[in-house]
């Protein structure tokens, strides 16, 4: 099967005052569909980079990103965006939903960002409100819901068009442990039902919910294949 | 001063009552309150006061439970979810403590957010909101992503997608509550740049340094108007 991601040697750096700093260094790995892989290390490992970098946030690196057949570190800024656009959904910590829309507005801003007709805008949006049995709350605004129904908000916008990845940024990080437990439960049929996911968490009990964990210390991948990153220090 | 054709927002006997747990909290009792076009205000007052609760309804994402308000001449009791919807939109440019941005949207999407909901035809928006961002000072980075950006940055790009629609009000519920001191600064200076050049301002803010950047300053407290400084504004 073909990787979903393949990085070779992907490093990031970044200057301040002549020196030269790393952020992340000689990252090689691959991720196959329907995986469910956990990002996990200190603050300042390089975690967020690597998801931003991943998602097609950032195009500040050098090294190799294939996503499929799609070599990233050759497609322009426009293309990385239509990349990101139609195939990877994020979710963050903080929600990121417009206060000033309701639910239903929220759900449908992936979509007014693409080609899709009104009507069928509409169909998508009802499903999935549907989906996510939130029907009852369309009409209500982010700050009339409890943290975990915003991140459930969140989700659905994220998936609302099928993405083949899901990059999700501490998305329990601001739940309480029932309403973070909801979200994971949420993630692990999404993913049995064949979407990627790649999330960083700190929590140990988040990270058993996928099948892979990979650990960043200070921009080095650390647990994995080890004898490589060792072997490429010359 | 002000003839009643320049009211742009007027409440009399406003009131806000919560419920949860059958306890009744009185957010707001006997608000009068009149914003005329071209001004800017500052709400002011504890955490607690109500101010968000007020600004919450000046902006139609909530009722009164009592109590009227006409906006631009018009009472939004009897509106429809829709037309509420509209009128929030199109007439209300929304600025909030924590930016509201869309990590997975580039900053010029982002400010074109409030446009794709009205129709707006492409090259228009287009230039709305190349203009917007130059009106902010943020033109240069309209292909990044919101993570690439200092809070400050973030929050001027959230003040371009506010002015985009061209609203009646801007409404600003803490604009400088996750920023240090020198990028707080240079928002505020920032929106008084903008109610100098004709914006009306209403924002609600806790911090004593900053309300005086507004010409008129109310002041709650337990739900209530205690007092309102006129002329108090900075600078020249």
């Amino acid at each position: 099967m073909q990787p979903l991601i393949q990085l070779r040697n992907l490093e990031k750096t970044f200057d301040a005052g002549g020196q030269k700093f790393f952020v992340l260094r000689r990252i090689t790995l691959e991720i196959q569909p329907g995986e469910f892989v956990t990002i996990m290390g200190p603050s300042g490992a390089g975690k967020s980079t690597l998801l931003s970098i991943l998602g097609m946030l950032d195009g500040a690196w050098s090294g190799e990103y294939f996503f499929l057949d799609q070599p990233v570190h050759k497609l322009s800024i426009k293309q990385r965006n239509e990349l990101h656009k139609y195939n990877i959904g994020f979710v963050f910590q903080s929600y990121h939903l417009i206060d000033s829309l309701t639910v239903y507005e929220n759900l449908d801003i992936p979509l007014s960002y693409k080609n899709i007709p009104h009507k069928e805008r509409a169909s998508l949006v009802c499903d999935t409100l549907d989906r996510f049995n939130i029907v009852g709350k369309k009409d209500l605004f982010p700050n009339q819901l409890s943290g975990g129904q915003q991140q459930l908000v969140g989700v659905a916008r994220a998936v609302i068009q099928n993405p083949k990845l899901i990059l999700a940024d501490e998305p329990t990080g601001n739940l309480h442990s029932a309403q973070g437990e909801e979200i994971m439960q949420l993630f692990k049929r999404l993913n049995e039902a064949g979407t990627t996911i790649i999330q960083v968490t700190h929590s140990e009990k988040n990270a058993s919910y996928g099948n892979r964990i990979i650990q960043l210390r200070d921009g080095w991948m650390v647990n994995q294949d080890t004898s490589t990153a060792a072997h490429s220090l010359q | 001063m002000g003839e009643t054709n320049n009211v742009l927002i007027k409440m009399a006997g406003v009131k806000k009552v919560f419920l949860t747990d059958e306890v009744e909290t009185h957010a707001l009792s006997e608000i009068h309150l009149q914003i005329q076009k071209g001004e800017y205000v500052s709400i002011s007052g504890p955490s607690g006061c109500g101010k968000s609760t007020l600004l919450s309804i000046m902006g139609l994402l909530d009722s009164p439970t009592e109590g009227t308000y006409l906006l631009n001449g018009k009472p939004v009791a009897n509106l429809t979810a829709s037309e509420r919807t509209r009128i929030r939109n199109r007439e209300i440019g929304f600025i909030f403590q924590a930016f509201n941005l869309i990590g997975d949207l580039t900053v010029y999407e982002n400010v074109e957010l409030p446009l794709t909901y009205r129709g707006t035809g492409s090259a228009e928006r287009t230039q709305k909101v190349e203009h917007a961002l130059q009106r902010v000072g943020m033109a240069h980075r309209m292909r990044h992503y919101p993570s690439q950006l200092s809070g400050g940055q973030q929050q001027r790009v959230a003040v371009a997608r506010a002015l985009v629609g061209d609203p009646l009000i801007l409404m600003a519920d803490e604009p400088t509550g996750n920023l240090d001191s020198r990028n707080g600064e240079a928002v505020m200076e920032l929106l008084r740049d903008l109610h100098r050049n004709g914006s009306t301002i209403c924002m609600v803010t806790h911090d004593e340094r900053y309300s005086h950047f507004a010409e008129r300053t109310i002041r709650l407290f337990d739900g209530r108007i205690v007092e309102e400084t006129q002329g108090a504004h900075i600078g020249a």
